[in-house]
């Protein structure tokens, strides 16, 4: 029958099968065109002679528009990313993976695709409306509830950082516990064991990749957000001391000030530099997060 | 933030427009609308959007597509010639200007005076401050200034909270640079720290839900829920309502003028637009939205 094939046939296959090819590669130079681009305009900053990239990453004086003394510490939009994004994770692991375990293990039938159905629509709603819900809901509602002077800070943004995390953190962390076969499941519950003692004990060791994968995603997404976090954290260049400052990002930064400053310019160049920063940091946590995966498998 | 809020409009009714158009090729061929790119200041995004409404009553064929995000904006959209007409709320720097000239060819981008803001200082309805010298200003905004609560000033916050929340803009608002002149110095730098907002209307709503903050903004963005406060030039001497009068007798200290720039490749329908707009009808629309128009067009009885 083999040899009844067209050369059509053949011939179709062959290009559907560089198709293919050519789209898992793209991938790759799109991520190396990225970076190419980020740093061919960033890179050039750093040979700069008025340039000190020990001032940029520690000094929290942020005045790149400055008429008499430019200056360009990113360290105060570095303590704003992090504190927000760390208070994000707070709220966001617990109730994500709980979720996740939940979604997974005790619910059934209509619950259960209603609750994902409704978890992903959580996931759809634009980061613009949930910089307005911080900006017009959230913040009365800390103001009157903490007794603080401004509602826009790191707890609003971090809240709403949160609530967009978790569906990413839900949909990974289940489909990592549904992949621990059913055989680990049965073998517990005939040894005995509760559900707590099967969730805890079995099915969590067991599916800890894929739960670090959900939760580095749940970061990324927070790292990475730029519109909630320009509207509901203040916008203001100050390192935190409490969960009540207002606080800015690096991507707000980016975002707020990339349209006016003129192509080529310093100010244009530190921005870039600030993407690279961003770039660093995601890197960071991909390569912690490998080596922890693989330290685990190791064991 | 407005900027892409405005952008997203932008699409949205290019969209709209692009549909319009459809229909005028099936029915009549001739109403071929000519859109005016108007790109900048988000001080004057209010009046420059009104006076695109009115003007549509004035000249159908024209459509003029109106978008904020800071004088920056604008003024970056006039020497990239991707506008028409360049809104600023502050004059174009020597260097722009010459990066502009050196885009067109060597011909300058022509400047049109059209109108006034005074800038006003908001704070919160339940401050007690009735008024405030640029003096004190400076100590509260500049790197370095002294005032950091409002006891300093010698105010008795009703609320308890005594720390002086700043609501500032962006830095590429051209309102951030005129109070940078005008207020901070020219050799000076705000004090970190401020809430810097991405638009007006966000300075003014950050003041109108903070019991202990002061901004400012354009006096076209007063609302209700916020103060207005006098300004006075040096402390110990009067305090001056921002008003058409002040502004124009140059007595309120915080006033600038607004331009509007075209870019020497334009379409002649923009110069048309804004000769329309220096003249009365388009003044009049300047006062009904609360800036201050032109010496000649103030009304007689203003106060």
């Amino acid at each position: 029958m083999t040899s009844s094939r067209s050369a059509l046939s053949i011939y179709g296959e062959k290009a559907i099968e560089w198709l293919i090819r050519i789209c898992g590669v793209s991938a790759i130079i799109f991520v190396f065109a990225i970076f190419f681009f980020v740093f061919r305009e960033g890179a050039p900053f750093l040979a700069d002679e008025k340039f000190s990239l020990w001032k940029f990453l520690t000094s929290t004086e942020w005045y790149p528009t400055s008429m008499s003394n430019i200056r360009y510490g990113t360290f105060a939009l570095i303590a704003g990313t992090l504190s927000v994004t760390g208070v994000a994770m707070l709220i966001a692991v617990p109730f994500g993976l709980g979720a996740a375990i939940f979604v997974s293990e005790f619910c059934t039938g209509k619950l259960r695709e209603f609750l994902k159905v409704i978890i992903e629509l959580l996931a759809a709603i634009p980061s613009i409306v949930w910089g307005f819900i911080g900006l017009t809901v959230m913040n009365p509602v800390i103001q009157t509830v903490f007794h603080v002077q401004v509602g826009l800070n790191v707890l609003n943004a971090a809240i709403l950082l949160a609530l967009m995390s978790i569906p990413v953190m839900v949909s990974i962390g289940e489909d990592a516990l549904k992949a621990v076969p059913d055989s680990y499941r049965e073998a517990a519950i005939a040894l005995g064991a509760t559900r707590w003692q099967l969730i805890w004990r079995a099915l969590l060791p067991a599916a800890k990749n894929g739960l670090l994968a959900a939760v580095l995603l749940g970061v990324g997404r927070a790292v990475g957000e730029t519109m909630a976090v320009l509207m509901a954290t203040g916008h203001a260049v100050n390192v935190p001391h409490s969960i009540f400052d207002s606080v800015r990002t690096l991507t707000a930064t980016i975002a707020a000030e990339l349209g006016e400053a003129s192509e080529g310019s310093p100010h244009y160049r530190v921005l870039f530099l600030i993407g690279i920063l961003l770039f660093t940091i995601t890197f960071i946590v991909n390569l912690v997060a490998d080596f922890v995966v693989k330290g685990i498998k190791n064991k | 933030m407005k900027h892409i809020l405005t952008t997203a409009l932008l699409a949205a009714s290019l969209v709209l427009s692009g549909c319009g158009k459809k229909n005028a090729d099936g029915s009549s061929k001739k109403e071929d609308t000519i859109a005016l790119q108007n790109i900048g200041s988000d001080t004057m995004v209010n009046l420059a959007q009104a006076w695109a409404e009115a003007y549509h009553n004035v000249e159908p064929k024209v459509s003029v597509e109106v978008s904020g995000g800071g004088s920056g904006i604008g003024v970056a959209a006039l020497i990239n010639g991707t506008c028409d007409i360049a809104n600023s709320s502050r004059k174009l720097e020597k260097e722009e200007e010459e990066k502009a000239t050196a885009k067109y060819g060597g011909k300058h981008p022509v400047e049109h005076h059209i109108g006034y803001d005074a800038l006003a200082i908001y704070v919160h309805p339940s401050n007690p401050i009735t008024e405030i010298s640029i003096e004190q200003l400076a100590e509260i905004y500049k790197e370095g200034g002294k005032f950091n609560k409002w006891s300093d000033l010698g105010i008795t916050m009703p609320s308890g909270q005594d720390e002086i929340v700043r609501a500032s803009r962006q830095n590429n608002s051209g309102t951030y640079h005129y109070f940078r002149e005008a207020v901070v110095g020219k050799k000076n730098d705000f004090k970190q720290g401020s809430r810097d907002m991405n638009g007006s209307k966000e300075v003014v709503d950050l003041v109108a839900t903070t019991p202990s903050a002061i901004g400012f903004s354009g006096i076209g963005y007063r609302t209700d829920k916020v103060k207005v406060i006098k300004v006075a030039k040096k402390t110990g001497e009067p305090g001056i309502e921002p008003s058409i009068k002040t502004t124009l007798d140059k007595t309120y200290p915080i006033a600038r003028p607004m331009f509007m720039y075209v870019p020497p490749t334009a379409k002649p329908e923009a110069e048309k637009y804004i000769a329309w707009i220096v003249s009365e009808p388009g003044q009049k629309i300047v006062i009904k939205e609360g800036y201050v128009p032109l010496d000649a067009f103030a009304p007689k009885d203003a106060k």
